[in-house]
């Protein structure tokens, strides 16, 4: 850091001997415009993007592209892939590839809604434990370790338990108890950030103290934040197939990639009819496969260190 | 340095102590009372408000809360509702096969993660350091459920080389040879999950090394690149990566719920799932408290450790 700044003292103080180039021919990179270039040099990551977007789209147009009802009792149970059923029937004798498309609904809708409030809980009290210090911080921070102490899945078991499992539970609870790793994030960002001169400039100003935090402060902390949103993504999906996969997240009818697997607790349907389980865990596997490359090529991409 | 870890333990109490109020709470959000699950439905409501009186549950929750507490104390959890044995007894018997189980998958995980960790940091950027962190990725994105089921139905059923699941095979002989086959299975799925956190950290830690002053040193001095490597380098970048172990007991604990679930491995974690299954929150409470505090003593162990092998590591 302090090379960093010496070395620009340097060539502020310099400044005249650098050769000018005439503006023309100096391509002005927008900071999106250099994020974008960088994120499209991981490869994996802009696969893992393209996977996503059409696994979204399945999820949006799943009415139009599922050949049956997801929920529609066919004649035949337990059968296996045919030119009828593509991936076969599972054990009630329900379309098993209408089930995998309207599933990906339910993965995705936890994984942002998830995300979604756990980030925004972890933002704001990361920004006042960070921004405020003393007894805000002491009381904030003791309270993300209080969180931090129960292994996650552990956690999220007993209160969907206790609360009841359904899908809005399962995206409730992991929101609720999920913050603390935003919250700790922002918190070390606005430390750095508030010893910056325009932060202390806008106190100066007069500037209200909500305008400072999301106006001045909060840009410069999103990307981490998205960052960690993204791989928050990835567990959340895994921990809805999870706990949907125990028989302690979606509950049937409504098909899950998680449930989907259940059967397979029974070591006949393991063994014998493979098409029932083998499917969701691929699919599941490969969302989040995708979202984590996403979440790698954006850490590379907005990282202000590596230089690419 | 001693003021440090003084410090440092004075600060977990409260987080204990904030982990028993959350505990506390999220069980006292469940509907229905114990009593009213545990007792005659023929009773009279007077002889239920009698009975709630009795047992202190219609005491102010800080009163319930505070008395929970000097119980807890006391070594007393309360008693199971399903078994009606004392919980502590009920959890120290499934903590040993859990204990086993994830000592075991922690091993493998290292075992597999440390070397090809350091193989694909000396040889950045090549094909084999792409295969390997790919490899990693596709570690931390299989759902272990689906590892382990896949596991099974490969190497169990189709091959028939290890068993399904359970500790022994039932009416066996209960030798060590037979253990150890019940062993591996779920092991090396938990393990898998670890090394694929753990490549990426491994890698990292020697990259860094490898680019410190002190190897260029070796390197001028004329030292074989193996020894720069091996001696200089690798002694260096393990140090953080065997402090940080700690760390990964979260992950292991979670998985081991669904890995024992899957295996039929009689630890804590299939006692977790039995216990959410029959409702009996006093047993529950107890092992999410239990998980709480091997948590935060990993995490107290990772930082005196770290103090003590890092001297540059100071409280501030």
């Amino acid at each position: 850091m302090s090379l960093a700044n010496i070395k620009h003292e340097d060539e502020a103080r310099l400044g005249h001997v650098i050769p000018m180039v005439p503006e023309s021919t100096i391509k002005e990179e927008s900071y999106l415009q250099m994020v974008v270039r960088r994120f499209k040099k991981h490869k994996l990551a802009v696969i893992g993007l393209f996977v996503m977007i059409v696994l979204g789209l399945m999820a949006i147009f799943a009415p139009i592209i599922a050949p049956y009802d997801p929920y529609a009792i066919n004649e035949t149970f337990s059968a296996p892939p045919s030119p009828l059923h593509w991936l076969g029937t599972d054990q009630v004798g329900r379309d098993i590839l209408s089930r995998l498309i309207y599933a990906a609904r339910v993965s995705l809708m936890v994984g942002v809604g998830a995300v979604a409030i756990s980030v925004a809980i972890g933002t704001i009290l990361g920004l006042l434990s960070g921004y405020y210090g003393g007894k805000i911080d002491m009381v904030i921070m003791r309270l993300t370790d209080v969180f931090m102490s129960f292994p996650h899945l552990m956690l999220i078991l007993v209160v969907v338990s206790v609360v009841g499992p359904s899908l809005t539970n399962v995206i409730l609870v992991m929101g609720l108890l999920f913050w603390t790793g935003v919250a700790r994030l922002v918190r070390g960002s606005v430390l750095q950030v508030k010893q910056l001169d325009y932060v202390k400039a806008s106190i100066v100003l007069g500037l209200s103290t909500p305008r400072i935090l999301f106006q001045h402060i909060l840009p410069n902390v999103i990307a981490p934040i998205l960052v960690n949103g993204t791989f928050g993504i990835a567990a959340a999906i895994i921990i809805e197939a999870s706990l949907s996969f125990l028989g302690l997240g979606v509950q049937p009818p409504t098909a899950s990639w998680g449930n989907m697997l259940t059967d397979a607790q029974s070591l006949t349907v393991l063994s014998s009819q493979p098409w029932i389980w083998v499917p969701p865990g691929l699919l599941i596997m490969l969302t989040v496969l995708s979202v984590n490359f996403i979440g790698d090529g954006l850490r590379d991409a907005l990282d202000p260190k590596s230089i690419k | 340095m001693f003021s440090y870890i003084i410090r440092r333990l004075l600060i977990t109490i409260p987080i204990i102590f904030g982990v028993t109020i959350i505990n506390f709470l999220i069980i006292n959000m469940a509907p229905g009372n114990p009593v009213e699950m545990m007792i005659d439905p023929n009773l009279s409501q007077e002889d239920i408000e009698a009975r709630k009186d009795a047992l202190g549950l219609n005491a102010p929750l800080y009163v319930q809360y505070f008395n929970w507490l000097m119980n807890l104390l006391k070594g007393d959890l309360g008693f199971s509702m399903s078994t009606f044995e004392p919980v502590t007894q009920i959890i120290s018997e499934r903590l040993g096969p859990t204990i086993l189980l994830m000592g075991t998958a922690l091993f493998i995980g290292l075992f597999i993660a440390i070397p090809l960790g350091i193989i694909s940091a000396t040889k950045q950027y090549s094909k084999l350091d792409y295969f390997v962190t790919g490899g990693a990725f596709m570690g931390i994105s299989i759902p272990n459920f689906f590892l382990g089921l896949g596991l099974i139905y490969i190497v169990s059923l189709q091959l028939n080389l290890l068993p399904t699941g359970g500790m022994v095979t039932l009416g066996g002989d209960n030798g060590l040879a037979d253990r150890t086959l019940h062993l591996i299975l779920p092991s090396v799925v938990l393990g898998i999950g670890i090394a694929g956190k753990k490549i990426r950290y491994v890698r990292s830690s020697v990259l860094e090394t490898l680019g410190q002053d002190y190897l260029r040193t070796a390197r001028a001095k004329g030292l074989r690149e193996f020894i720069v490597i091996n001696k200089h380098g690798l002694r260096n970048a393990l140090i953080p990566i065997i402090t940080v172990i700690g760390l990964e007991i979260p992950l292991l604990l979670g998985g081991a719920v669904i890995i024992e679930q899957i295996f039929q491995w009689p630890g804590i974690g299939q006692l977790t799932i039995s216990s959410i299954m029959s409702r009996d929150y006093p047993t529950l409470m107890g092992l999410n408290l239990l998980a709480a505090v091997i948590v935060v003593s990993a995490n107290l162990l990772t930082d005196i450790v770290y103090s003590l092998v890092d001297p540059r590591i100071k409280y501030e």
